[in-house]
C-alpha cells in the first residue's frame, strides 16, 4: 500500500505541473492575442475580398 | 549499466526528468543568443511578442535536444559525461522522449509562426531538422567534421531572433551566425581533449579519435585564428559598436593565447596537470560567446538610443 501511495504522490506532482504549464500556455496565448489585436497595424480581415484569395 | 539498476521498475518520471530532455543548459544559450538577435534587429516587437518569440525558439531548441537524446541514447550510455541523462539512466522511456521531441517541435514552429512570421517559423523548422536529422542521425557518427557542421545548428538562433523582428535575414544576422559557427569547433575540440576516453569508447568519430590529438590541437589553433580575425573585423560592420570592439579585442587576445598554449603542449604535459590549460580554454570559450553577444546587445540597445537622441538634437 505504501508503494502505491508513493507512486500516486509522485504522479500527482507531475500532473499538477502539467496542469500549471497548460494554464500558463493559455494565459500566454491570451496575452499574445491581446497584444496582436491592440497593435496599430492590426486590421480585421476583409471577408468579402478574403474569400476570393 | 549500474545507473539503470538503481532505478526501480515502477519509477515514475517527474516533470524535471522530462525537462532535462530539453538540454536546459544548451537552451539557456539559445535563449540568450536569440534574444540578442531579436534586440539587435532594427525593428522591434512588442514585449509579449518578443517573449513568445524567444520562448518558442527555446522550446524548438529543446525539442531538437529531446530528439537528439532519443537517437543518441546508445552513445550517451557509454560516455561518462552523458550517462546520467534521462534515457541512459532509465528515468525516461526512449519512446516518450521521441513523442515529446516531435510534439514540441510542431508546437514551437506553429506558435512561432503565429507569434511572429512564417519566415521565422520556417527557419526554426529547418534548424530542428538540421540538428536532429542532419547532425544527430547522419553526420555525428560518420565524419570527424561533425562538430564543424553541427555548429551551424547552434548558430541559427540569433538569426531566427532577427527574422522574428524584421521578417528578413540581412548580413548582420549572418555575422552573428558566423560568430557561433566559427566558435563551436575550438570549444568542442577543447572538451574532446580533456574528455578523451569518452568519445573513444562511444565510437563517435571525434577529431581526437580519427586524426589524433596533435592534429586536434593544430585545428583548435587554426579555427581560433580565423575566429579572432572574423570577430574583430565584425566590429567594423553594422553589427559592431564601441563596446563590442573593446570586448572583441580583449577576449580574442585571451582566446588566441589559450589556443597557442594548447598547440604548444603535448599529451605528457597535459596529463601532468590534468588538462588544466584545455579546461580553462573551455571555460574561457563560454565567457567568450556570452561576452560577445552581451556586447552586441549593449551596443544595439544603448547606443542606438543614444545615437537616436543625438540625431533628434
Amino acid at each position: 500500500m505504501k508503494v502505491e501511495h508513493e507512486l500516486h504522490q509522485r504522479r500527482r506532482g507531475r500532473n499538477i505541473g502539467v496542469g500549471l504549464l497548460l494554464a500558463a500556455f493559455i494565459g500566454l496565448i491570451f496575452a499574445l492575442t491581446v497584444a496582436k489585436v491592440t497593435s496599430e497595424s492590426f486590421q480585421l480581415p476583409n471577408i468579402e475580398q478574403g474569400a476570393g484569395e | 549499466m549500474t545507473d539503470t539498476a538503481d532505478i526501480p521498475q515502477s519509477y515514475e518520471p517527474t516533470l524535471g526528468d522530462y525537462f532535462a530532455l530539453l538540454k536546459p543548459r544548451v537552451m539557456s544559450l539559445v535563449v540568450f543568443t536569440a534574444f540578442v538577435g531579436l534586440m539587435a534587429a532594427p525593428t522591434s516587437l512588442s514585449v509579449v511578442e518578443s517573449f513568445c518569440a524567444v520562448l518558442f525558439i527555446a522550446i524548438g531548441a529543446g525539442a531538437s535536444g529531446a530528439l537528439n537524446m532519443w537517437w543518441d541514447a546508445d552513445i550517451d550510455a557509454v560516455m561518462r559525461r552523458t550517462a546520467g541523462r534521462p534515457i541512459p539512466s532509465g528515468r525516461v522511456d526512449p519512446e516518450d522522449a521521441l513523442y515529446i521531441g516531435v510534439a514540441l517541435s510542431g508546437l514551437s514552429v506553429v506558435m512561432l509562426g503565429l507569434a511572429t512570421n512564417l519566415f521565422a517559423a520556417a527557419f526554426l523548422a529547418f534548424t530542428i531538422f538540421f540538428y536532429a536529422v542532419i547532425y544527430s542521425m547522419w553526420l555525428k557518427r560518420s565524419t570527424p567534421q561533425n562538430i564543424v557542421i553541427g555548429g551551424a545548428a547552434g548558430a541559427f538562433p540569433p538569426v531566427i531572433g532577427w527574422v522574428c523582428a524584421t521578417g528578413t535575414a540581412p548580413l548582420e544576422a549572418w555575422l552573428m551566425f558566423a560568430l557561433i559557427f566559427l566558435w563551436t569547433p575550438p570549444h568542442f575540440w577543447a572538451l574532446a581533449l580533456f574528455m578523451r576516453s569518452d568519445y573513444d569508447d562511444a565510437g563517435v568519430p571525434m577529431l581526437t579519435v580519427t586524426h589524433g590529438r596533435r592534429f586536434t590541437r593544430v585545428n583548435i589553433l587554426c579555427y581560433t585564428i580565423i575566429l579572432a580575425a572574423f570577430a574583430i573585423a565584425a566590429a567594423f560592420t553594422g553589427l559592431g559598436g564601441p563596446v563590442y570592439l573593446i570586448v572583441a579585442l580583449v577576449l580574442n587576445a585571451l582566446f588566441l593565447k589559450g589556443a597557442v598554449d594548447i598547440w604548444r603542449r603535448d599529451e605528457t604535459m597535459s596529463e601532468a596537470d590534468n588538462f588544466l590549460t584545455e579546461r580553462s580554454f573551455f571555460k574561457l570559450s563560454l565567457l567568450y560567446l556570452f561576452a560577445h553577444f552581451g556586447a552586441i546587445l549593449i551596443d544595439a540597445v544603448f547606443f542606438s538610443t543614444v545615437l537616436a537622441s543625438w540625431s533628434i538634437l
